[in-house]
């Protein structure tokens, strides 16, 4: 299988780790992964904010970036909730749907594609809370959510609990959104930063060193949260610790 | 002249401010949440009533006109006099004629979201009828000249202190005696001679039976029963989207109402009406207002499957951290959201944006409105109608055409030392600048990914195949 990683521009620019990780990790499991060098960006701020009509250049260049790839990995929640499910800016081509169908978040390829569970080289001795961005929770559905009383089931705690040495502390309010919300966090920027802030609090009090998540967006909020505040909590990405980061 | 959009973000950032009000009014609602889930997990039956709650209503609405006559000559049949209103200026008029056929002076209400809609008791006011709102959280509202901030629970972003000093104002009580036994106890003693005299009474309605002309209403405080049933007149306005078809769909609709409500199993009181008491007369005003409009809305009709639970407004975490008044609207919160533009497209705008789409609404409403699905949807109508900011519309365009264009962008990213400082200038332009007023930015790096992956995987490669 030939794969395409897709890195998000906010983690091409602020969390280059994370992107990183996630290509040696598919390497670690014997994957062929290729990074085009020309991609930018989903399309999503623009669909989010709803200019969906602006949002058909990065579409259109995202397709062309990947359409040759059998399976597209990004560690981004939102951006895979994004291509799968609101792609549309521009027409639905054989290649747009392949795109579409074939594009996962990381930890749902892991758990659902390459049904991998071993993580022998990953060691994180901390305890740490895992934050379920709504892109992976509701959207992708990577764990069941509170609100509709599923059997509890959680795809990144399957991954993460296999790591030597973690521990987790759970909040209170396990799936409530942190408040980045796309182009949000800066629209009602007031109630964006007290919603991570409540969010950092609540996993700081249940007792977690770093919140860890599938979703850097949402870190990046979260930490922006944290540090103004005081609040003394670490940030990582599911992929770093899944590929052995011990910090 | 033009209507001004509500400012969500500001209001938002009032109600912030103050500390207590924003810590009670977050954990109050989310404890109903939580006892709504409790409720759910007592009830294996959680999701099949919910898709057959919407099953109905959607059966319901797609066939309304036969339903709505098939309800009005069953209710004429049980001796009711049946209104239609088509707006809210129709349904004010129908009231007050009523009220001066019977020289009425004094009316006494229950809660209902429809006259509020109307903006009734300004109509009334003025016209010399005295109109006083028996639900306590309304009463409270109606005498500090506020809407209702929530659906169900209207001064839910009132502390006792609050309504301590209202009180004082209004019933001449002890400013200082926040107790919330003795501030029940002061409304009912000033309510209770108002309920004993007045001319007419109104309520509201949950559910519009057309199988039987009956309509049913739910509280937990029984004051639609006494305003229904003391004075010798009832009028009930009704939203015509309250139908359901027949007695046996209330089971449905009963059972999920309160539990989704307030975490409750049933309302303390569900009332039946089949016609008016021997001596009295019952009218129901059915409303239109905009609600035929919305049911021709592809995208948006379903929203008229609401049953007013208020779950979607608990859940919501903007709704709970910004307060209801913040919305501007009578409805406020994700339903609020997706049905205020309805109303006024322009003046609402804003209010699909006082989102994050995590999608928690639609996830507990009992009628399965996908409330984040149409707020999603709502934004591309509204940019589409250019209803959005100036420089927000500016900015996706900009960034749109950049992200388009690989060359460009990866000029801009490397333009300068590192990525922190040129991504938000190009990306987020002069809007990055509110980030920072409760946040750190995030920290510069070295190196992107793209250009340690050039460095580091390309090189290599290049290297591989030369060697
Ligand atoms: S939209 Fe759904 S959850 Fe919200 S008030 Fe209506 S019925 Fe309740």
């Amino acid at each position: 299988m030939k794969i395409g990683l897709f890195v998000p521009c906010y983690i091409d620019a602020f969390f280059p780790k994370t992107g990183v990780a996630t290509l040696e990790l598919l390497e670690k499991f014997g994957q062929d992964v290729d990074y085009p060098m020309d991609q930018t960006c989903c399309g999503q701020p623009m669909a989010n904010s709803g200019c969906n009509r602006d949002a058909a250049a990065a579409e259109a260049l995202f397709v062309r970036n990947f359409a040759q790839y059998d399976a597209i990995v990004m560690p981004s929640g939102s951006c895979a909730h994004h291509v799968r499910d609101n792609f549309d800016a521009i027409p639905q081509t054989d290649e747009v749907r392949h795109v579409r169908r074939n594009t996962y978040e990381l930890v749902e390829f892991l758990h659902d594609v390459l049904n991998v569970r071993d993580f022998p080289w990953a060691e994180f001795p901390h305890k740490v809370g895992l934050h379920n961005s709504c892109g992976t929770l509701r959207a992708l559905r990577t764990a069941s959510m509170s609100e509709l009383g599923e059997t509890p089931f959680s795809k990144p705690m399957d991954l993460l609990s296999r790591v030597k040495g973690i521990s987790f502390a759970t909040p209170k309010r396990p799936d409530e959104c942190c408040g980045f919300g796309g182009t949000f966090c800066v629209t009602e920027e007031a109630v964006s930063a007290r919603m991570g802030l409540d969010k950092v609090r609540d996993h700081h009090t249940a007792g977690a060193e770093y919140i860890v998540s599938a979703d850097s967006s949402c870190m990046m909020h979260q930490q922006g949260c944290a540090e103004r505040a005081g609040v003394p909590i670490r940030f990582i990405h599911i992929a770093e610790i899944l590929n052995g980061t011990r910090e | 002249m033009k209507v001004k959009p509500v400012n969500h973000a500001r209001a938002a950032e009032e109600f912030i401010k103050d500390a207590p009000h924003l810590n009670f009014h977050d954990e109050r609602l989310w404890d109903l949440r939580q006892k709504r889930d409790q409720q759910m997990h007592i009830l294996p039956e959680w999701q099949e009533l919910r898709s057959l709650a919407s099953q109905i209503k959607e059966h319901t609405l797609a066939n309304l006109p036969e339903y709505l006559e098939q309800f009005e000559a069953n209710a004429r049949k049980n001796g009711i006099h049946v209104h239609w209103a088509a707006d809210a200026a129709e349904h004010n008029r129908i009231v007050g004629e009523i009220l001066e056929k019977h020289g009425a002076r004094s009316l006494i209400k229950s809660k209902s979201m429809v006259t509020e809609e109307c903006s009734m008791r300004d109509y009334l006011e003025p016209r010399g009828v005295v109109v006083t709102e028996t639900d306590l959280g309304e009463r409270i509202q109606q005498l500090d000249g506020q809407m209702p901030s929530h659906i169900v629970v209207p001064a839910v972003h009132k502390l006792t202190p609050d309504v301590a000093k209202i009180f004082a104002k209004y019933y001449n009580t002890d400013p200082n005696d926040d107790d919330p036994n003795s501030l029940a106890w002061s409304q009912r003693l000033a309510a209770r001679p108002v309920i004993l005299t007045a001319d007419a009474g109104m309520t509201g309605g949950n559910f519009i039976v057309a199988e039987t002309g009956s309509f049913v209403v739910c509280t937990n405080e029984g004051n639609a029963d006494l305003s229904a049933t003391v004075p010798g007149l009832h009028i009930a306005t009704l939203g015509i989207e309250r139908l359901v078809p027949r007695m046996a769909d209330l089971g449905v609709f009963v059972r999920l109402l309160s539990r989704s409500a307030l975490g409750s199993p049933i309302t303390q009181y569900t009332t039946h009406f089949h016609g008016p008491q021997k001596g009295s007369e019952m009218h129901v005003v059915l409303v239109d207002n905009g609600r035929s409009h919305r049911l021709g809305m592809e995208e948006f009709w379903t929203s008229l499957k609401c049953i007013r639970c208020g779950a979607c407004m608990n859940t919501c975490p903007v709704y709970r951290r910004s307060g209801g008044l913040s919305y501007g609207a009578v409805y406020s919160g994700p339903i609020g959201a997706i049905i205020d533009p309805t109303f006024n497209e322009r003046k609402y705008s804003t209010l699909p944006f006082a989102s994050t789409m995590n999608g928690s609404c639609t996830n507990v409403c009992p009628v399965k409105i996908n409330i984040h699905e149409q707020l999603y949807k709502w934004r591309r109508v509204l940019a589409e109608h250019h209803e959005l900011p100036f420089v927000k519309r500016e900015i996706m365009h900009m960034a749109g055409k950049l992200l388009g264009q690989p060359k460009l962008y990866r000029a801009a990213v490397n333009g300068t030392e590192t990525a922190l400082q040129t991504l938000p200038r190009f990306l987020l332009y002069n809007w990055m600048n509110p980030w920072s007023k409760n946040r750190e930015l995030p920290h510069p790096v070295k190196q992107t990914f793209h250009s340690w992956y050039k460095e580091n995987r390309l090189k290599a490669q290049k290297k591989g195949k030369t060697a």
